[in-house]
């Protein structure tokens, strides 16, 4: 591992002067021949890659609206420099949202606009070269695709759409992220991320309804395909077995039991998660989010359930529709899918679960709100249920609860570090600058609330904190579920 | 009829026809191309008007940019609040009689040309100040505020310190839209201002100038939160799906 400097936690948050190249040296370790087939991507850099390179950037322009008038409207206020975590963190230049796009950018313009076409030095524009590709992938594998510097812009340009855009057109010409290709092969040949078989899967369950059943003498059940249940729950697949997580799946596993409703998991759609989203591959989105219509199919369920994970919430609350929809087989009283978050916020309204928070004395809590959930999704009936829904049930579950400062929460939220394709140990510093925003707003109501714990409800953030907070001087236990919490709070045998 | 009304009307109607035909091409293609997921920054308005509502918030008000950075989004706002005043107060000579916006813009439109100023400073101020936003500049978006500014100056010495024959000016603006050509005033301040505008008219379809047609389609701010209730679905990515499984 190579060394770094982890950035120090000040006083506040400031905006560094920029170091150029200061993080040239990034970039995640490249998908071999099999990981690339899988995708149907060409295994190694093909040699006609420029030719091929131009034609999928012109492709793409003529299927996605966002692409043509993302590049054309920037004007270069710089409203978005400041914005991304990865900037802050690591002072790259390259890292403002602005640069990051421009990287695009001064392509398309060499090659599908007059004045780039004709006075390339007067607009910024280049051709494609052998460094312009290395400076795609180094740095469109530093964006976590959060969308922050979209709130932000006064177009609305969405880097993540750049860097979807750009990560795809490097697929095509056989330039591929190990991390992102292997894990969504994965998926398509086991059915989740980790690659745990239907076997290894139901030995897990076992042993999590017997942890539950000696800790509260409560037979809670973890049913795995069971045919007839009312609710299909997809879950991120380290639900299945990694703290904090597991304590997420037991939280929801005993609000369900709690509420008496019928679920079960499927060993097809064994994962919530979906990084045909963060390659830009649309095809690839789709057939993982077709084993989710598969399962619900083949098991006769009525609704439709995503556990925690923020990226999987997006492609399920806004895509699935699209993408595999329309699911007019299930019971349309509910929405198509659900939250677990939106379930257990139902239930509690509804009196059908009652959470005693004096569980929680012992926690002092504040909430991440992670970037998927907050800018590409919405929960229950308003917008900004995102934000509140959450916030309601942990309220109700703790008596200590505290927000971190205004602006690094809601729609300001920062990204955990570690979104968007990025979870891996090749790019741990990265991850650990990325997160230098967040642990400077947790340090902040550790201070002044003496906060012990952050929850969180996304699989790739927990992962990440539980990573880099050790690196801040925290404690990798501080991250939790926040189903976790609402479990250690439910009172069970409420109402029966 | 001399040389120069001869080369300046021509010139205005290339410019127009560039203007309209450049921007009519860019708006058909944002118009055709698909935008096949649901991508609104969320949160979004959940209904059609509350779409129309937020578009509007951030075309009048700059919105997001408020949030973003209070001294980009003043001088941001100053230049283009006053540039609206003075395109209005303009329209006096293309209109006979002069149309009621263009009476009710002119006495705050005549002082507008200071604040576009005042704002284009600021502007440029921040571009070359701001190490990060210098970083961002090619030559061209320096260039496009001196474009600008050079158009604010000539056209506010015309106001004020070296007025022009303005009955004449609009006699031949009258002429260019009636076909009927009169004599363009031969001052080297007016041409000057008017090759500057000229320039402008042409190379905004080519531009970043194009943020202007391109807000309205911009899929995180014109798009409805609704994709639970209602399918979103374009052609292309139907046209891939698979067959019917159940």
């Amino acid at each position: 591992m190579a060394k770094f400097e982890v950035p120090k936690l000040g006083e506040f948050l400031r905006t560094p002067a920029i170091e150029v190249n200061a993080m040239a040296h990034s970039a995640p370790y490249k998908a071999n021949a099999e990981h690339q087939a899988k995708l149907g991507f060409p295994g190694e850099l093909v040699d006609d890659w420029h030719d091929v390179a131009i034609a999928k950037m012109g492709d793409l322009l003529s299927k996605y609206r966002s692409l043509p008038v993302f590049l054309d409207s920037c004007v270069k206020c710089g409203a978005c420099t400041d914005k991304c975590h990865y900037y802050l963190g690591t002072a790259d230049p390259k890292n403002m949202p602005v640069a990051r796009q421009d990287l695009l950018r001064k392509v398309y313009r060499r090659y599908f606009t007059v004045a780039g076409k004709y006075v390339p030095w007067l607009v910024g524009a280049e051709d494609l070269t052998q460094e312009v590709l290395d400076d795609w992938y180094t740095y469109f594998h530093q964006c976590s695709q959060c969308r922050r510097c979209s709130v932000y812009c006064p177009y609305g340009i969405d880097t993540a759409e750049i860097s979807m855009a750009g990560r795809e057109i490097l697929d095509t010409i056989g330039v591929g992220q190990k991390y992102s290709n292997e894990i969504i092969g994965k998926v398509f040949k086991i059915g989740n991320n980790l690659g745990l078989p239907q076997p290894a899967l139901a030995d897990t369950l076992e042993g999590l309804e017997e942890d539950v059943e000696e800790e509260t003498a409560i037979s809670v059940r973890f049913p795995l395909d069971q045919y007839g249940a009312d609710i299909l729950l997809v879950t991120p697949s380290a639900d299945f077995f990694a703290e904090p997580h597991v304590d997420g799946l037991i939280g929801y596993a005993k609000v369900l039991h709690e509420a008496g409703l019928s679920w079960t998991l499927s060993s097809v759609a064994s994962e919530a998660a979906n990084f045909g989203l963060f390659v830009g591959s649309y095809e690839n989105m789709r057939d993982v989010a077709l084993r989710i219509r598969e399962a619900a199919l083949e098991l006769g369920v009525k609704r439709i359930v995503f556990g925690e994970c923020g990226h999987a919430w997006r492609v399920a609350y806004s895509f699935l529709n699209t993408l595999a929809g329309p699911f007019d087989f299930l019971d349309q009283r509910y929405p198509v899918p659900q939250h677990i978050v939106e379930v257990t916020h139902d239930l509690m309204q509804r009196g059908a679960i009652r959470l005693d928070p004096s569980a929680n004395d012992e926690r002092r809590i504040t909430f991440h709100d992670s970037c998927n959930v907050a800018r590409a999704s919405r929960m229950g009936d308003l917008p900004g249920g995102q934000f509140q829904l959450p916030r309601d049930l942990l309220r109700a579950s703790c008596n200590h609860y505290f927000d971190m400062p205004a602006d690094t929460i809601g729609e300001a939220t920062f990204c955990c570090g570690g979104g968007g394709g990025l979870l891996t140990d090749d790019l741990v510093e990265l991850r650990v600058k990325g997160a230098l925003p967040r642990m400077q707003a947790l340090k902040d109501v550790v201070e002044r609330h003496q906060v012990t714990h952050m929850a969180a409800i996304c699989a790739i953030c927990k992962s990440q904190f539980a990573k880099v907070m050790p690196y801040y001087g925290f404690e990798m236990d501080q991250i939790l579920s926040v189903h976790q919490l609402v479990g250690d709070a439910l009172v069970m045998g409420h109402g029966r | 009829m001399n040389l120069i009304t001869v080369v300046f009307a021509l010139s205005f109607y290339l410019a127009s026809a560039v203007l309209g035909y450049g921007l009519l091409m860019k708006v058909r293609q944002y118009w055709r191309t698909p935008a096949p997921l649901k991508i609104p920054t969320t949160p979004a308005p959940t209904t059609r008007w509350g779409a129309i509502l937020r578009m509007m918030r951030e075309v009048v008000l700059f919105s997001s940019l408020f949030k973003a950075s209070k001294w980009t989004w003043i001088f941001g706002w100053l230049l283009h609040a006053a540039l609206l005043l003075v395109f209005l107060r303009h329209l006096r000579y293309v209109t006979e009689p002069v149309w009621a916006v263009a009476q009710i813009a002119q006495p705050l439109g005549i002082y507008a040309g200071f604040v576009m100023l005042l704002g284009l400073i600021g502007l440029a101020v921040r571009r070359l100040a701001v190490a990060r936003v210098r970083y961002i500049s090619a030559p061209s978006d320096h260039l496009m505020l001196a474009l600008l500014a050079a158009i604010v100056c000539s056209g506010l010495l015309l106001k004020f310190v070296l007025p022009t024959d303005v009955a004449g000016f609009k006699a031949f603006m009258l002429g260019l839209l009636r076909f009927d050509w009169q004599p363009i005033p031969t001052d080297a301040l007016l041409l000057t201002h008017l090759v500057l505008v000229l320039v402008l008219m042409i190379i905004f379809p080519f531009s970043k100038l194009l943020h202007a047609p391109g807000l309205f389609f911009s899929p995180t701010r014109n798009q409805v939160d609704n994709s639970r209730e209602r399918r979103h679905a374009v052609r292309w990515t139907e046209e891939l799906r698979r067959p019917p499984d159940g």
